[in-house]
């Protein structure tokens, strides 16, 4: 991961005294709250229904142990002993005091962590793949230019007063798992006929009221230009984008009214005048950065040894093995993910206990290292597969060995209306009682792969179009209601989900997503087809018939 | 449910003016004796909207001490018992309706 | 509403003058844009500074032929969220090369200044009076800048790369 020059270290705590003074100058009520609101949202602060929110970036997901501890720390001394991870590779504090902020964040600051930009209308976190640097299928480790970006992109003079939010991901492997393709400025890493690799630059991507998917506008772009590109793309959606309306101020609609053409037109005008100025990165520059991204020193380790072939013969190890392990890029070690989707409880959200635990096993089996995922659960990306059957047994005294990773109970929802202002309806209590319905670990693998995402409202934040059942949370009559949707999908054949029928009241939610698990069960040609295959080989139709047939 | 501060404000039943406190978000209701309490209990009940916008405009120019205020509905019981009107001010009232994670 | 320059409050020498309003002689004067582009050709013979205000939806490219010779553009922020100044200025300067006074308008407070003068604005009407008193502190708030900008601050790309060529 990237460790922190005396720049980077310096930059964020200039930021801490800076907000510092912000805080003091609304106590004290020299600046109202309209002056106040978007300084505070550019150091991830909201104002939800109980309390204020602070979101800290986990920038492209890596995390060191003691950062990990460092969170741990934050939660029992200024929350309530636990936090939320969040679809963007953020972590959310749901009960801060605006008067400890200037504390909570000093102390963030000395781990290197901090809020900046995880909010307002600048660019947010970049995000990538959260097995980057270790996954088998990626050509090369995308946070290298993930961090690049991130720093370009702070405190960026022109880019701070955005029409609307930003958000970019980058992408390494064939398969995406960085869901490039619903960002404003997706990346995607590619190998050209020569051998060099550069990026595939998609454009206008993004959820919400408007749900569209990005298109490529640059089919490869060199490395060296990475930086003046992106800046070309952002100088024309700050001058262009809409100012009037902020449900029409995000740059996908900007690229959708301008068509894809004419937009990458304005941003290759645009480009033209700027490539070889200051920008251009210089091969030095980017050895500077890589230079401090350490990798582990990886043990010559051969696969399946004997320790990992003998635990095999217990079969709970064995069933968690095969959901939450694969295989790393090096032989002999493993990537783990640790499931935060217990049954019966919020999906994301870990224990400052369970914090603690993590970073010593981080420490002890992962070098240290965790990474956080877009889908709410966690990962140690450097574990030698000998230390598999300790580890399990670690992780599974703690409650984050749950073998439900990517099945129907590891489930991606927002806050929903029990924290956030915005909500139209809950989305925890539906998550934790469709991990009810499917305790029965049988059932869920019998299912199978299945992604389901919640949203308790239309900004989208839970991804319910990208998943393979959307749930959308809205409000009839001040009651909460569930639209659901089926077929979405977020990685490189991105699509959006079609809506299965009439939305059902809260009472009935559970019911019809066992509905649709039951049809699929039905359907599916062959025990192999997964779920999202069935539904596009024979259509919402006959689902929407099964679950809607005594409705 | 829309967010109320983008309401238009038509007073059909009893109501209070809620807000979060400043320094530390907390949920508050504007009391009878003009200070702030986090007990609906003892929050000031009116029921019509010059009432309501009299209440409302009173709160909203201290800016120091609360943020956002509005009016938000509350129901009487037959004891005159103050209870939050929707699901909205239930939650805001009493918390989030699932257990906090370590509270199981 | 108070003029900071040069990290003083300072007196405004130039006037506003509305659109159909008479030019004064020997005034330093702010015009509007549709007076600007209509009169050029007479402008370009005042012996006092002329100065233009740009409203934030029009290109500034429309100002190049005339960037020669005025002596101040004033670019506008209708409200501090909106940001479309920052690119104009920095087109003005870092494209156009513009040399002449650059001033930020509209709402404006402390909490922008040091983004204002990297973007290439060395002239600030200050909405709050404690802003404008507050300016000196508030542009060096900060001594590491991530990208370079119109306002030649090093950027920790040239510093790393400084560093990295001493090794």
């Amino acid at each position: 991961m990237y460790i922190y020059d005396d720049f980077d270290r310096t930059l964020v705590q200039e930021r801490v005294r800076e907000f510092g003074d912000q805080v003091n100058r609304r106590l004290s009520g020299e600046l109202t709250e309209e002056e106040f609101k978007p300084l505070r949202l550019m150091n991830g602060v909201y104002l939800q229904l109980h309390a204020y929110m602070l979101r800290i970036a986990i920038p492209y997901g890596t995390l060191s142990s003691d950062q990990l501890r460092m969170l741990a720390h934050v939660a029992r001394r200024y929350d309530r002993n636990y936090g939320h991870f969040t679809t963007r590779q953020n972590i959310q504090f749901n009960w801060i005091k605006l008067k400890e902020l200037p504390d909570a964040m000093a102390d963030l600051a000395r781990a290197g962590l901090h809020g900046m930009q995880t909010s307002g209308n600048c660019v947010r976190n970049v995000t990538t793949d959260q097995w980057a640097g270790v996954a088998p299928d990626e050509i090369e480790d995308p946070r290298i230019w993930a961090e690049l970006l991130r720093q370009h992109l702070t405190l960026h003079p022109e880019f701070s007063f955005l029409p609307r939010k930003f958000k970019v991901a980058l992408t390494a492997a064939a398969h995406d798992r960085a869901a490039v393709k619903i960002h404003d400025v997706g990346l995607r890493m590619h190998r050209n006929g020569a051998g060099e690799t550069g990026f595939e630059v998609i454009v206008g991507g993004g959820l919400g009221r408007t749900p569209f998917i990005g298109k490529t506008i640059k089919p490869f772009l060199p490395k060296r230009d990475l930086l003046s590109y992106v800046e070309a793309i952002m100088r024309t959606y700050n001058q262009y984008g809409r100012r009037d309306n902020i449900y029409k101020a995000r740059m996908k609609i900007l690229v959708h009214e301008l068509g894809a053409e004419k937009f990458a037109g304005e941003v290759e005008e645009e480009w033209q005048a700027i490539k070889e100025g200051p920008l251009a990165l210089d091969a030095a520059v980017v050895a500077d950065i890589a230079a401090r991204f350490r990798y582990p020193r990886y043990e010559l380790l051969a696969d399946n040894p004997p320790e990992l072939a003998r635990a095999r013969e217990d079969n709970r190890f064995r069933l968690w093995l095969d959901n939450a392990a694969i295989n790393h890029k090096v032989a002999g070690y493993a990537i783990v993910t640790l499931s935060l989707k217990p049954e019966g409880g919020p999906p994301g959200d870990a224990t400052a206990a369970q914090m603690d635990a993590i970073a010593e096993l981080a420490d002890r089996y992962s070098h240290s290292e965790i990474r956080v995922g877009h889908e709410q659960n966690l990962a140690l990306p450097h574990v030698a597969q000998r230390d598999l059957p300790a580890l399990w047994r670690a992780l599974d005294a703690i409650g984050v060995a749950t073998p439900n990773v990517n099945l129907i109970s590891d489930i991606i929802a927002c806050p929903g209306l029990d924290y956030c202002s915005l909500a139209n309806a809950r989305s925890i209590p539906v998550a934790e009682e469709i991990t009810r319905r499917f305790r029965d670990l049988d059932l869920a693998r019998n299912v199978g792969p299945l992604h389901i995402n919640i949203s308790g409202c239309i900004n989208a934040c839970g991804h319910h179009h990208i998943g393979h059942i959307g749930i959308l949370g809205v409000e009839k009559n001040g009651e909460e209601y569930y639209q659901v949707t089926l077929g979405g999908r977020a990685d490189e054949t991105a699509e959006l989900g079609t809506i299965l029928g009439p939305a059902v009241p809260y009472a009935e939610i559970a019911d019809v997503v066992e509905g649709i698990a039951a049809a699929y069960l039905e359907l599916r040609a062959r025990p192999g087809e997964l779920f999202i295959d069935t539904v596009k080989r024979v259509g919402v139709d006959p689902f929407r018939e099964r679950v809607y047939a005594a409705r | 449910m829309t967010s109320p501060l983008q309401q238009k404000l038509k007073v059909t039943g009893p109501v209070v003016v809620t807000a979060n406190r400043l320094g530390d978000g907390a949920v508050v209701y504007r009391a009878a004796d003009g200070t702030w309490t986090k007990d609906l209990a003892a929050a000031a009940v009116v029921t019509t909207t010059p009432a309501a916008l009299e209440l409302l405009g009173v709160a909203t120019s201290e800016k120091v001490v609360v943020v956002d205020a509005y009016v938000a509905p509350v129901e009487l019981t037959p004891q005159r018992q103050v209870l939050p009107g929707n699901l909205r001010e239930r939650i805001r009232s009493s918390g989030p309706t699932v257990a906090l994670p370590g509270q199981c | 509403m108070p003029l900071v320059k040069a990290g003083r409050i300072v007196e405004d020498r130039f006037v506003r003058v509305l659109d159909e309003a008479s030019i004064p002689d020997g005034v330093a004067v702010i015009l509007p844009a549709a007076r600007l582009l209509a009169d050029a050709r007479d402008l370009v013979l005042r012996q006092a500074a002329t100065g233009v205000v740009w409203p934030n939806d029009r290109k500034v490219a429309e100002l190049a032929p005339y960037l020669d010779w005025i002596a101040l553009v004033a670019l506008v922020f209708p409200n501090f969220r909106d940001g479309r100044g920052y690119s104009q200025a920095r087109i003005l300067r870092e494209r156009y090369h513009f040399r002449g006074e650059l001033r930020a308008t509209g709402q404006i407070l402390r909490d922008q200044c040091l983004f204002l003068q990297r973007a290439g604005f060395d002239a600030f009407e200050l909405t709050k009076d404690a802003d404008a008193a507050a300016f000196v502190a508030a542009v060096h708030r900060y001594s590491v800048f991530y990208q370079p900008a119109a306002d030649g601050r090093a950027s920790t790309l040239t510093a790393r790369l400084a560093r990295v060529s001493q090794h």
